[in-house]
């Protein structure tokens, strides 16, 4: 299952990469590669490590051990290649602002911390609402959005960052049908221009129609490779089924003692 | 009311300077759910000040606002620290610590025997007597509170302005600022000693319930206003240099007309900051009280009005002639409403041109049998989908269709209809008129 491609096309490579919530395991030696220009799926059970995963591969969470490399890089100077869109419950949709402004976020980056934006930057995210099919609510004041359309303002603030890298994580929790559709349609687009897209995903059922790389995940890799290749009934058992007792129980053990 | 420029002037100036020097920041305390640090800091500050003074031995402004920073920042620093080691909710944590060095500053405090701290002024300030300490300055003579406000103004005013983008982004989505570089950490406690160094400052001039009042009430006012950032923080440096002005003019006019000797103007101010907050709680266009009690209104009466058309047409559907006049006491009693309400939502039925009046009672235009047409077609069509889909009591079906049909759109309907199976009668064996 490990793909022996060559190292120009890796896009993500993660080295023995353990994370730790106050002694507990969340993701235990993780290694593995992910070929630029796949749509992946990250995939496993509630708690499995998912979106730690995604995080711990942008600092966005203490490592305990482990590198991440990014095309080629470090993470920290590769920043600007990165797109990461994090869980929709994750900020506070009352916030003053409007559709616009939140997909203009995506570019404070580029256009400067200070400088004023030009008015090229705001067609840019013109565009990109346009390309999520909600450039009708760019003045739209974003507590007033459905589910589906938080979901396409984020990924149009994604797209205005002309990444390379875009993390997604659980882009298609509660989102209606159309949503679904129009996010996997800007994916496939993605991955057509060569972009490596990441996906956090739970949905067993449409995982083979989406993806074309899968990584199964439930505190450890339990399989990750070409769709083909690791979407098996064998895996899946492996990674939902019996629950790597024995690793549960040493954890728990060694939290035990370690609280005293 | 006697208002002297000399006195009242730089009070009312101290005033605005304080209140919109503190809604600067308190915006983003607001906004990040973070009111309660204000409150937290600005008492906290008590033993930065006496340690600062307990170990430099100097009373000067400098080493008190260093010790005031330091605790602004060990209070955010502890509050997150009992949140993540004690497991208990962050309001929780922050009665904690600000409890616990409020209470070791004021043992400090009175360890220290030579420190003149009046409680009653780390209260309410001293707004009054502020022209007794003047300083020169480039543009004359000035009240030394007011120099110093000016300068913690300006300051929050350039930080904020200068950093606009981070604030922004580290407010509105923390891991998206971090995945993108910024210092979300650096920022957070950079508020805390803004809060705290705009805290002390204001302290001398109008003490510790009024910073705040301002820390909070003015953004939380803009807040209920606007919907988006910029214009909060405009406009709530506007109300509270607003609340200032009116706070001092209230405390100087309003006692002698009550026949009180004075008011404390720092006090005054609060309460009209808290006065425009009812009043934008109230008015606010956005989800004021007022504009959802008119929107249900207007609601109510929309659905009366229909109830009308659809009488209308169901006795249409009986009786012969298809725009027949029915009285409107007949309607009243059918529709077991008083007189009044009917009337007015008749009244509104006519302006749309869906009714008109006649001697006899009220009768169905063609526009109006169209639009009645489609509401019992929309009727129908609810009763026939949840009969078939959740197989409710006939008498349930009705009250549920009663009110889904005020609120099908065309769209809806023709979704509905192509979902049953097109039908042409609903359960009770009635004919499901066709979209007009």
């Amino acid at each position: 299952m490990h793909s022996n491609s060559d190292e120009t096309d890796v896009a993500i490579e993660i080295s023995d990469l353990t994370v730790a919530y106050q002694r507990k395991p969340v993701l235990w030696e993780i290694n593995l590669k992910i070929p630029k220009g796949s749509l992946v799926g990250i995939v496993g059970p509630n708690g499995a490590g998912k979106s730690t995963l995604m995080k711990a591969m942008i600092d966005l969470v203490p490592k305990v051990s482990g590198q991440v490399k990014v095309l080629g890089g470090a993470v920290a100077s590769q920043r600007h290649k990165i797109a990461y869109v994090p869980q929709r419950e994750s900020v506070d949709w009352d916030f003053p602002a409007s559709v616009l402004d939140v997909v203009m976020m995506g570019l404070y980056r580029e256009a400067g911390w200070f400088w004023p934006m030009k008015p090229a930057h705001r067609e840019r995210a013109l565009a990109a609402l346009d390309q999520v099919g909600i450039s009708d609510l760019a003045q739209r004041q974003i507590s007033q959005l459905s589910g589906g359309q938080q979901q396409r303002t984020f990924l149009a603030r994604a797209l205005v960052q002309s990444a390379e890298v875009f993390l997604l994580d659980e882009p298609f929790a509660a989102v209606d049908a159309a949503t679904e559709q129009s996010i996997i349609d800007v994916l496939r687009q993605l991955q057509a221009q060569g972009k490596t897209i990441l996906v956090v995903h739970h949905d067993l059922h449409t995982v083979p129609q989406y993806f074309d790389f899968l990584v199964l995940i439930n505190v450890r890799a339990v399989a990750w490779g070409p769709i083909e290749q690791t979407f098996t009934p064998e895996n899946l058992k492996k990674t939902y089924g019996g629950r790597l007792t024995i690793l549960d129980e040493v954890t728990e053990a060694m939290r035990r003692n370690a609280v005293r | 009311m006697f208002w002297y420029w000399q006195v009242d002037g730089w009070i009312a100036l101290a005033g605005t300077l304080c209140a919109i020097a503190c809604a600067l920041v308190g915006n983003f305390l607001v906004l990040r759910r973070l009111s309660l640090i204000g409150d937290a800091i600005s008492h906290a500050v008590l033993p930065g000040i006496a340690a600062a003074f307990l170990w430099s031995g100097s009373r000067s402004q400098f080493v008190a606002l260093l010790g005031a920073v330091a605790v602004g920042m060990i209070t955010v620093w502890l509050t997150e620290l009992i949140r993540r080691f004690g497991s208990v909710e962050e309001s929780a944590a922050i009665g904690v610590v600000f409890t616990a060095l409020f209470a070791l500053g004021i043992m400090m405090v009175s360890r220290a025997e030579h420190v003149d701290l009046d409680p009653s002024c780390v209260l309410y300030g001293n707004l009054e007597t502020i022209i007794l300490e003047m300083v020169p300055t480039p543009l004359g003579k000035m009240p030394l509170v007011v120099v110093e406000l000016a300068c913690i103004c300006c300051f929050n005013a350039a930080v904020l302005a200068m950093f606009y983008r981070q604030w922004t982004l580290s407010t509105f989505d923390p891991t998206m600022a971090q995945a993108q570089g910024i210092p979300v950490g650096v920022f957070h406690y950079a508020l805390a000693a803004m809060v705290a160094v705009t805290c002390i400052i204001s302290f001398r001039a109008v003490g510790n319930i009024l910073v705040v009042a301002m820390l909070i009430v003015p953004p939380a006012t803009a807040y209920l206003l606007c919907n988006r950032l910029a214009p909060m923080i405009w406009i709530s440096a506007l109300f509270a240099g607003i609340a200032a002005i009116f706070g001092h003019l209230s405390a100087i006019s309003l006692p002698h007309t009550i026949g009180f000797k004075s008011a404390n103007s720092a006090a005054m101010i609060a309460v009209v900051a808290g006065l425009l907050l009812l009043l934008a709680a109230i008015f606010s266009p956005k989800s004021g009280v007022l504009v959802r009690w008119l929107a249900q209104r207007k609601l109510s009466r929309r659905i009366l009005g229909e109830d009308i058309l659809a009488f209308l047409y169901r006795e249409s559907e009986v009786s012969a002639p298809a725009l027949a006049t029915v009285s409107i006491q007949a309607i009243a009693d059918r529709l077991k409403i008083s007189l009044s309400p009917l009337s007015n939502a008749g009244r509104d039925m006519m302006r749309s041109g869906y009714l008109t009046s006649t001697n006899d009672g009220w009768a169905l235009t063609p526009d109006g049998y169209r639009h009645a047409q489609n509401l019992i077609r929309s009727h129908r069509l609810w009763e026939q989908f949840l009969s078939m889909e959740t197989g409710l009591g006939d008498h349930r079906l009705h009250s549920q269709a009663e009110s889904l049909e005020h609120y099908t759109s065309s769209e809806l309907r023709s979704q509905l209809d192509r979902t049953s199976g097109s039908p042409s009668i609903d359960p009770h064996g009635k004919q499901i008129p066709p979209e007009s």
